[in-house]
């Protein structure tokens, strides 16, 4: 089997790239605009010998993951921002105890019930700093159908190799867009596994501070007998408060995600080498900003797009080289401003960074971009 | 039931010795749950490597770090849907949940009810303290009417639960009550539970002492322990309906078993019977 092409609904991707990745487990709980992947789930796990499970809520649907996970099948929930937010608990459980799972949130607008069926993006910071602490977390945040089948791929694929949770985030119009998709042959899909500790030796400590800073994890069943707590521990699992064992346990799990920032940071650059102006700009409205950069440049206006595609950790040397040779620096997102503070910490100089924001359940056009980059340039 | 009885039960072979001194309170009963769910285990002759045990938070979620198994201590009232899901992914693992009155019944209250309507293979363990002992000692769903917590100071004005009653109604396969004080009713009620196919819930009344026991005078440890029995319900004696809940009305024992379809079972032979379909 050679790869295919198919028309896709990005949800039922999410689904397909989960299936490809490894995905054996879900568990969910129905909300607007996420439902189509657990009931995609629903109908392909138990056809791959999988387990999908509906739960009585958010907090039972992760914990679930979770649950699978320890037990050593690579699992997912998928959701949308209230149920996100009441997931938030049993994240920071799976990045304390270092279990990987993967949890999807589709975009709607918020706050509260908000808009179900409208698209947002203002889940950008609740995706990075929602659970409570300081703690480690990957998000990739997906602009395509297609994308969203690869990167769904690639949120197991770190979550597996970096013992971390994982988040796809993207919005409804994504999730309900229709477009083609290049399924390859699961056979060239690279698919990472965690790595598993072997043997009963006495002494074992499943959270040892190894090389890479990530430790095997004791699968139960083969002797190894491993205890698993929420509260800080040191190496052999069990609780302690001792004030450098503490620190050095929680630095360890931050630093094995900033120390491996080469292979978990991912963005896309389009005529940023000579911009005068840099959009920086994610998910759906990258894609807007990529039509109003061809259409700006068609004018003679030298714009440039910066499309972080892992949104966490947030490519920081990648916004200041596409941001230094800029005058000026645009951030349009669905949002009241997220992404921008991230940017302006970036961008350096005062006042070059220049907002553009809609909280009214529409998205942002390539038109509306094009206007404002036009302003900026006028302005010089 | 199952009766693999292999040596003598030594309770040392169980535990994680190295994290002795334990850190209950003297005169708690969570000590005597422990040991009968041990006791249990090993009259089943069950290979603790096999043998997973979840919790969740207050003075039940600790107690599973001492035993030498695969344990996950979780978060608050959730270690039921943890258990689901390991349960579903690890079908080969005997899965047993430890959790407490406020874990089970209040912040955990929702999985409860679904767990027992499922009928997963799990035996759910919770120790019914009264109290948020944990915390320092707050009222739980189960504190008795008119008993003195932190924020009951003038003492509980809300009726109690009957989570037997709750777990019956929901669906759960077994059922069963008993108190610290009859060890080895406790370790066959266990024992039966974990036998049991599908979703087994044990209610089993543990005294804290130091926390809910001195706030409402009910005397030292001993005196807290010798009560249970005076407090269990005679066979065929039932509830006065205009009277809240009271731990004298408590029946103990086995109080439900039934048939009914275990959950893993159902949907893995649903899920053949669509893999038999599509490879046709």
């Amino acid at each position: 089997m050679s790869s295919s092409l198919a028309p896709l609904q990005g949800n039922r991707a999410c689904a397909l790239g989960a299936l490809a990745a490894g995905c054996r487990f879900f568990a969910g709980y129905p909300i607007t605009p996420s439902s189509e992947i657990a009931e995609a789930m629903s109908r392909e796990l138990p056809r791959v010998d999988g387990v999908f499970i509906q739960m009585e809520d958010e907090m039972g649907s992760l914990a679930a993951v979770i649950g699978a996970s320890f037990g050593g099948a690579k699992a997912m929930t998928a959701t949308s921002g209230p149920g996100f937010s009441l997931m938030q608990e049993n994240l920071g459980y799976a990045a304390m105890t270092e279990t990987p799972c993967v949890v999807v949130n589709v975009m709607r607008g918020g706050p509260s019930t908000g808009m179900p069926t409208r698209p947002a993006q203002g889940d950008f910071m609740q995706a990075r700093w929602g659970t409570h602490g300081d703690h480690p977390i990957i998000v990739v945040a997906p602009a395509s159908v297609q994308e969203i089948y690869t990167e769904t791929i690639r949120a197991f694929n770190l979550a597996e190799e970096f013992r971390t949770p994982a988040i796809v985030l993207y919005d409804e119009i994504v999730a309900h867009l229709i477009e083609s998709v290049e399924l390859p042959d699961r056979r060239t899909i690279a698919t990472t596994n965690r790595k598993w500790a072997a043997g009963t030796e006495r002494g074992f400590a499943p959270y040892a501070e190894t090389d890479d800073l990530v430790p095997p994890m004791a699968r139960p069943g083969e002797g190894l007998r491993a205890h698993v707590t929420g509260l800080t521990h040191t190496a052999d699992g069990f609780p302690t408060q001792k004030p450098e064992l503490v620190a050095r346990a929680l630095q360890r799990i931050l630093d094995k995600i900033e120390r491996h920032r080469d292979r978990i940071e991912k963005s896309e650059t389009l005529g940023t080498a000579d911009a005068e102006v840099v959009i920086v700009a994610v998910g759906i409205v990258a894609r807007a900003a990529r039509r109003a950069v061809q259409q700006l440049r068609a004018e003679g206006i030298k714009a440039g797009l910066l499309r972080p595609i892992t949104l966490w950790p947030f490519p920081e040397g990648a916004t200041r080289a596409a941001a230094e040779r800029a005058r000026r620096v645009l951030v349009p997102e669905m949002n009241a401003g997220q992404l921008a503070l991230e940017v302006e910490r970036l961008a350096g100089a005062r006042g070059k960074v220049a907002r553009l924001n809609r909280i009214d359940g529409e998205p942002i056009t390539p038109a509306q971009i094009a206007a404002k980059v036009r302003e900026l340039v006028a302005d010089e | 039931m199952n009766e693999v009885v292999r040596s003598p039960f030594d309770i040392k072979d169980y535990l994680r010795l190295q994290l002795m001194p334990h850190f209950m309170c003297p005169g708690c009963g969570h000590g005597i749950a422990l040991r009968a769910l041990l006791w249990a285990v090993h009259e089943l002759g069950l290979d603790k490597n096999k043998l997973a045990v979840v919790s969740g938070i207050g003075c039940s979620g600790r107690i599973g770090a001492y035993i030498d198994a695969n344990t996950y201590h979780t978060t608050h009232g959730r270690p039921l849907a943890f258990a689901t899901g390991l349960k579903l992914a690890r079908p080969d693992l005997t899965v047993v949940v430890i959790t407490g009155d406020g874990d089970c019944l209040a912040i955990g209250g929702n999985h409860l009810i679904h767990a027992c309507r499922r009928n997963l293979d799990l035996t759910c363990l919770m120790l019914n303290n009264e109290v948020y002992a944990m915390t320092g000692g707050q009222a739980s769903p189960t504190t008795s009417f008119d008993r003195i917590t932190t924020t009951t100071p003038h003492g509980n004005a809300e009726p109690t639960l009957d989570a037997c009653a709750l777990a019956e109604a929901a669906g759960a396969s077994f059922v069963g009550r008993e108190v610290t004080r009859q060890a080895p009713a406790l370790k066959n009620l266990i024992k039966a539970a974990i036998a049991h196919q599908g979703f087994s819930f044990v209610e089993t009344i543990s005294d804290c002492t130091e926390i809910y026991g001195r706030k409402n005078d009910l005397g030292e440890s001993p005196e807290m322990i010798l009560s249970q029995k005076s407090e269990m319900r005679p066979e065929g004696y039932s509830d006065a309906a205009d009277e809240p809940f009271r731990p004298h009305r408590l029946r103990a024992g086995i109080l439900v078993e039934r048939d009914r379809p275990e959950y893993g079972r159902v949907y893995r032979q649903r899920a053949a019977l669509e893999r038999a379909r599509k490879r046709q």
